[in-house]
């Protein structure tokens, strides 16, 4: 089979991959793993907003990863894999804000609060809206690459306070979990979501970066013969 | 060296400042969610009129109910406690022992009038054991013999 360039195949093996991780673990969780003991069946949003909170912050560190990258190289490819980076990233952030809200209103009795680690995320989601936004004003590709790859490292700071909001101040989202606070029952389900995010995340973010990458080389690309002479 | 690592340096050197900031000095002793009874306790005159948010256990034998959707109860972090009046639904997860924070002003008359109630849990989550599952079928026979 010819290799289809609108269709690549890892993009397209990750993403079903992760489709399928996602359905076996969301049956599991929704059918088969018991409801909580306190919180009762609202527990179950835990197998979605658990694993993109995880894979929300891979997303930011890979656009770190990515930003430092081009200013260290200077190759565009990538400043196309920021820029997937940038938009799974927001898209990842938006999910777990939402997801957080509709999971806070039955148990903590509030869709919203200012508190730290809510305040420290949407501090990071809003920066990467803005990066984005900073990406469609600026027409110079080496100029904006730059820009973006600048402003990506200055917010990738708020990734760790994100992290430590919970530790270092007191705040109304509880601490990190870990293996042993949360019952073996749960577990499947958490960590094959976890997996299926990442997989899905890791096809969305290969997809992006191409056809970041092919509108780059479009715009790097010397003008044709005709436009040449008319501009000299 | 290229310019564009000389911006690389820059935008490193400015996040390690801005997270050495934030949180290796006093700010993040300035950036506080709630008060603690304790910290009511110990704020003198500072604690009453101001809206602010106080956060602990509900003391366990505090909960009353009392008319319409008024609620009394008292919140400990086992070295102070302060007793709430809250009007507003709480949430399903309210019960005693659990973490609270509530939002409302510290009245002169010693109590903390509050209108916004959020319940805080803690990050176990587990499945109920196997003898406190509720089985509806045993729960029917079981009443079989009430006359």
């Amino acid at each position: 089979m010819a290799a289809n360039p609108r269709f690549p195949k890892l993009p397209h093996a990750l993403m079903t991959l992760g489709v399928i991780c996602l359905l076996v673990g969301s049956y599991l969780g929704l059918f088969v793993a018991p409801p909580e003991h306190y919180m009762g069946e609202v527990q179950r949003i835990m197998y979605v907003h658990v694993p993109t909170a995880w894979n929300w912050m891979l997303s930011v560190l890979f656009a770190f990863g990515a930003a430092m990258a081009f200013l260290f190289t200077s190759d565009f490819k990538w400043d196309a894999r920021l820029e997937a980076g940038l938009e799974v990233g927001a898209l990842l952030g938006f999910l777990l804000c939402c997801q957080g809200a509709i999971w806070a209103k039955p148990t903590w009795g509030v869709w919203w609060d200012w508190d730290p680690r809510l305040t420290s995320t949407a501090v990071l989601l809003c920066s990467f809206a803005g990066i984005l936004a900073l990406r469609r004003f600026v027409d110079d590709p080496p100029k904006r690459a730059v820009l973006c790859s600048v402003a990506t490292i200055i917010a990738a700071v708020d990734l760790p306070i994100v992290y430590f909001s919970v530790r270092w101040w007191n705040s109304l989202h509880q601490m990190q979990s870990s293996p042993a606070t949360v019952s073996s029952q749960f577990h499947l389900p958490l960590r094959l979501n976890a997996f299926g995010i990442l997989f899905l995340m890791s096809g969305f973010i290969a997809m992006r970066s191409r056809i970041a990458s092919q509108r780059l080389s479009e715009e790097l690309a010397p003008p044709p013969q005709e436009f040449a002479e008319e501009l000299a | 060296m290229s310019r564009s690592r000389i911006f690389l340096l820059a935008a490193l050197a400015i996040a390690a400042i801005g997270f050495a900031v934030i949180a290796g000095t006093g700010i993040s002793k300035n950036l506080v969610y709630y008060w603690s009874p304790n910290d009511i306790a110990h704020a003198g005159d500072k604690a009453y009129g101001a809206t602010i948010r106080l956060g602990g256990q509900v003391a366990p034998g505090s909960v009353h109910m009392g008319n319409g959707s008024m609620l009394d109860f008292e919140v400990t972090d086992r070295r102070a406690t302060v007793h709430v009046k809250s009007n507003g639904v709480p949430p399903q997860m309210f019960r005693e022992g659990i973490g609270v924070v509530v939002e409302g002003t510290m009245t002169r008359a010693g109590y903390f009038q509050s209108d916004r109630l959020m319940v805080s849990h803690n990050n176990e989550y587990r499945a109920p054991k196997a003898g406190e599952q509720i089985d509806a079928k045993k729960l029917i026979k079981s009443t079989k013999g009430i006359e």
